[in-house]
């Protein structure tokens, strides 16, 4: 087994920027749980705080026309791929200037034009496809890399389990990515696991290396990013990255999380993947002054697509029966 | 000219897309040097190569996952499921993957897709390897349903299949596969979403769908021997529905028969019998009689299967029961 931790070579510049998708995830997590509270984000919503180093690290490795797959909790890959706050909030808020104009809502974040190609809310379905979209990288001779993140919970679904022979029989060009917080929606995730490492100890039932990073740190995550997508890129084919994290709030909506342990949530909220950072990048040669700007300008970004969200005017009926077929229809008959 | 069979036409129909195109690509169990469990595949290994013709494990979610994935990213791949039955464990990706993204994506990704796969009954394979199930298919939004009933349907609609921009179920009769046909040379491309209109009669039109097109087209003539003239229809496409030229037909004789292989309950000449009664009821000179299978699992004895499997016999007996109640 790998177990990695930091270092990059990325320069002070790059990794303020790593720190500044951190930070910017952070607050609009923050801001959409606010608003769901406030009941303008409708339906449900599922989080990424706690876990946002995975999907800065991952999106920093990728390249721009790299493919994204991700879960229902999957505002943070979405962002992290360049996607702007305002039509990703707006979705959320089920507006016209939204992503998809509402159509899809908070689990189903798609933006082709970003690489990011869906975010798919039945458990494992998105390893399936995600082997696809690297089939057709493969065969179309581009070296892009399909990115697939996904909860250690489906890992115990048949899919995942399909995916990965598949991805290691073709040695397609994707990297999977299990996203450990250790606990699906209220169950934890080693009572129900065979083994206790739900993607690393599966591994090797399909020829793959067994790989743990912790997924609090946004440099190791990077650096176990980069190696994979180079492999992939270079036709030795999949990876299985087991990211160790946690989540910060609940499994979804409002859910407060109070079926976790009080001392499991304060040791992992003493390893915020954001302070560790900030720390990291202070001893580094950061100065205070250089982050909190970043803080300060990712704020009055969020502020900036809040209120661009509010304003976006909710769908039409015009909408309703629209794309359905590539004609842009949904006639089932003449 | 040449004699074809059904099975032969789906690989002349494949082959003469992926001639043209090189995104287009067959992926399934045993299609490749093996030539398909049901020979629909034969020959396309040998020309186009393994990583055109690709064997996949016994993983149905893998296969139309890797379908999906692959046509939204440039690529044109004609999936095999082995038995329609199998769906049930794939059916996800049909239903809640490949049918809903392009909708909820707000028209951001498209599938141009083929998931072809064995269908119905006839062969006394038993429960599991026989159902059909155009009728699942049929109700989702977001997919197209094609049932061809001959080798030369088989070839155009295989074309028109592969080159339509949506996802296409491609369901072939089982129990047609060694049936034959003169089907010309060259290039063949029909089109989805018309239905054909194969015999004309005064009396009663027989709405008729895959394997049960040669029985509709069988028992028309024994039924014009007793004074009872059918139009015949083989509707080929349940979505795109041809309901111009059903309505229109039905319209002219005053009867719809539907015969359907598939069980009874929601099977597609349910939502016919309910277009019709909606739309053109005043034109009706009696009741819309469906004849299908009964709403059972098919057995397997070739005593029980034929009982429960719509025949020509029971057409026949049907319609002319009904013209002269
Ligand atoms: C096939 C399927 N079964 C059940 C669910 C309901 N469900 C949604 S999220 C979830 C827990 C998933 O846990 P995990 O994979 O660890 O991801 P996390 O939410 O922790 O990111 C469950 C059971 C679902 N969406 N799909
Ligand atoms: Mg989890």
């Amino acid at each position: 087994m790998t177990t990695t931790t930091s270092h990059t070579g990325l320069d002070l510049e790059a990794k303020l920027e790593l720190y500044r998708v951190q930070v910017a995830l952070r607050q609009f997590e923050t801001r959409a749980y606010d608003l769901f509270l406030e009941n303008y984000v409708k339906g449900t919503s599922h989080l990424s705080l706690g876990q946002e180093a995975i999907a800065a690290g991952f999106a920093a490795a990728m390249r721009p026309d790299d493919y994204t797959f991700a879960t229902y909790r999957g505002h943070a890959h979405t962002l992290a791929r360049g996607v702007p706050m305002t039509p990703v909030l707006a979705e959320l808020m089920g507006r016209t200037n939204g992503l998809m104009a509402g159509k899809g809502g908070s689990m189903h974040l798609t933006s082709v034009e970003h690489g990011v190609l869906g975010s798919y809310a039945v458990i494992g379905a998105h390893l399936p496809i995600a082997c696809g979209a690297a089939w057709s990288a493969q065969y179309r001779g581009t070296e892009q890399v399909a990115v697939c993140f996904f909860g250690d919970g489906s890992t115990n679904i048949g899919a995942f389990h399909e995916a990965l022979n598949l991805a290691a029989i073709w040695k397609l060009p994707v990297v999977f990515v299990c996203e450990n917080n250790l606990w699906m929606e209220y169950t934890r995730t080693t009572e129900i696991t065979a083994v206790p490492n739900p993607a690393a100890d599966r591994a090797s039932a399909y020829g793959l290396e067994s790989i743990i990073v912790d997924g609090n740190d946004v440099d190791a995550v990077y650096e176990v990013a980069t190696t994979a997508m180079a492999r992939a890129r270079a036709g030795g084919g999949p990876s299985m990255i087991e990211a160790l994290t946690y989540r910060h709030g609940g499994h979804s909506r409002a859910d407060p999380g109070k079926y976790r342990p009080e001392a499991e949530v304060a040791e992992w909220l003493a390893r915020d993947p954001i302070p560790m950072y900030h720390a990291r990048l202070l001893a580094e040669g950061a100065t205070e002054a250089q982050l909190v700007e970043i803080e300060h300008s990712v704020a009055a970004e969020v502020e900036v697509a809040t209120e661009e969200a509010k304003a976006g005017p909710t769908p039409g009926a015009d909408l309703l029966m629209k794309d359905v077929w590539a004609d842009g229809g949904s006639a089932w008959r003449n | 000219m040449a004699q074809l069979t059904f099975r032969e036409a789906i690989s002349r129909g494949i082959a003469q897309e992926m001639r043209r195109d090189e995104t287009v690509l067959a992926i399934g169990e045993d299609i490749g040097a093996a030539g398909g469990v049901f020979k629909g595949t034969v020959g396309l290994f040998e020309e186009f190569g393994p990583l055109r013709v690709r064997d996949t494990p016994i993983s149905e979610q893998a296969i139309l996952g890797a379908a999906m994935g692959a046509a939204m990213t440039g690529l044109k791949p004609i999936a095999e499921i082995m038995f329609s039955d199998f769906f049930a464990v794939c059916w996800d990706i049909v239903v809640n993957q490949i049918a809903k993204s392009r909708y909820m994506t707000n028209g951001q990704v498209s599938f141009p897709l083929v998931i072809r796969s064995g269908n119905g009954g006839g062969l006394r394979f038993g429960a599991q390897h026989s159902q059909s199930v155009e009728n699942w298919a049929m109700m989702v939004p977001g997919l197209k349903v094609v049932v061809p009933s001959n080798a030369l349907d088989v070839v155009g609609l295989m074309a028109a299949a592969v080159r339509d921009p949506d996802p296409v179920i491609f369901l072939e009769a089982k129990c047609l596969y060694s049936s034959k046909m003169e089907v010309p040379d060259g290039d063949i491309v029909d089109s989805l979403g018309r239905a054909k209109v194969l015999r004309s009669g005064g009396d009663a039109t027989l709405v008729a769908l895959g394997a049960m097109v040669p029985k509709a087209l069988k028992a028309a003539e024994e039924l014009a021997g007793v004074g009872i003239d059918c139009t015949v229809i083989d509707v080929r496409s349940l979505v795109p529905l041809d309901t111009v030229t059903i309505l229109r037909e039905v319209t002219a004789t005053g009867r719809l028969f539907t015969v359907e292989e598939n069980p009874r309950l929601c099977g597609w000449g349910g939502e016919l019998s309910s277009i019709v009664s909606e739309e053109i009821f005043y034109d009706l000179d009696g009741p819309v009689v469906r004849i299908t299978t009964p709403h059972i699992p098919l057995p397997a004895a070739d005593a029980l299967e034929d009982m429960a499997i719509p025949s020509v016999e029971r057409i026949v007996a049907t319609v002319s029961t009904s013209m002269n109640a």
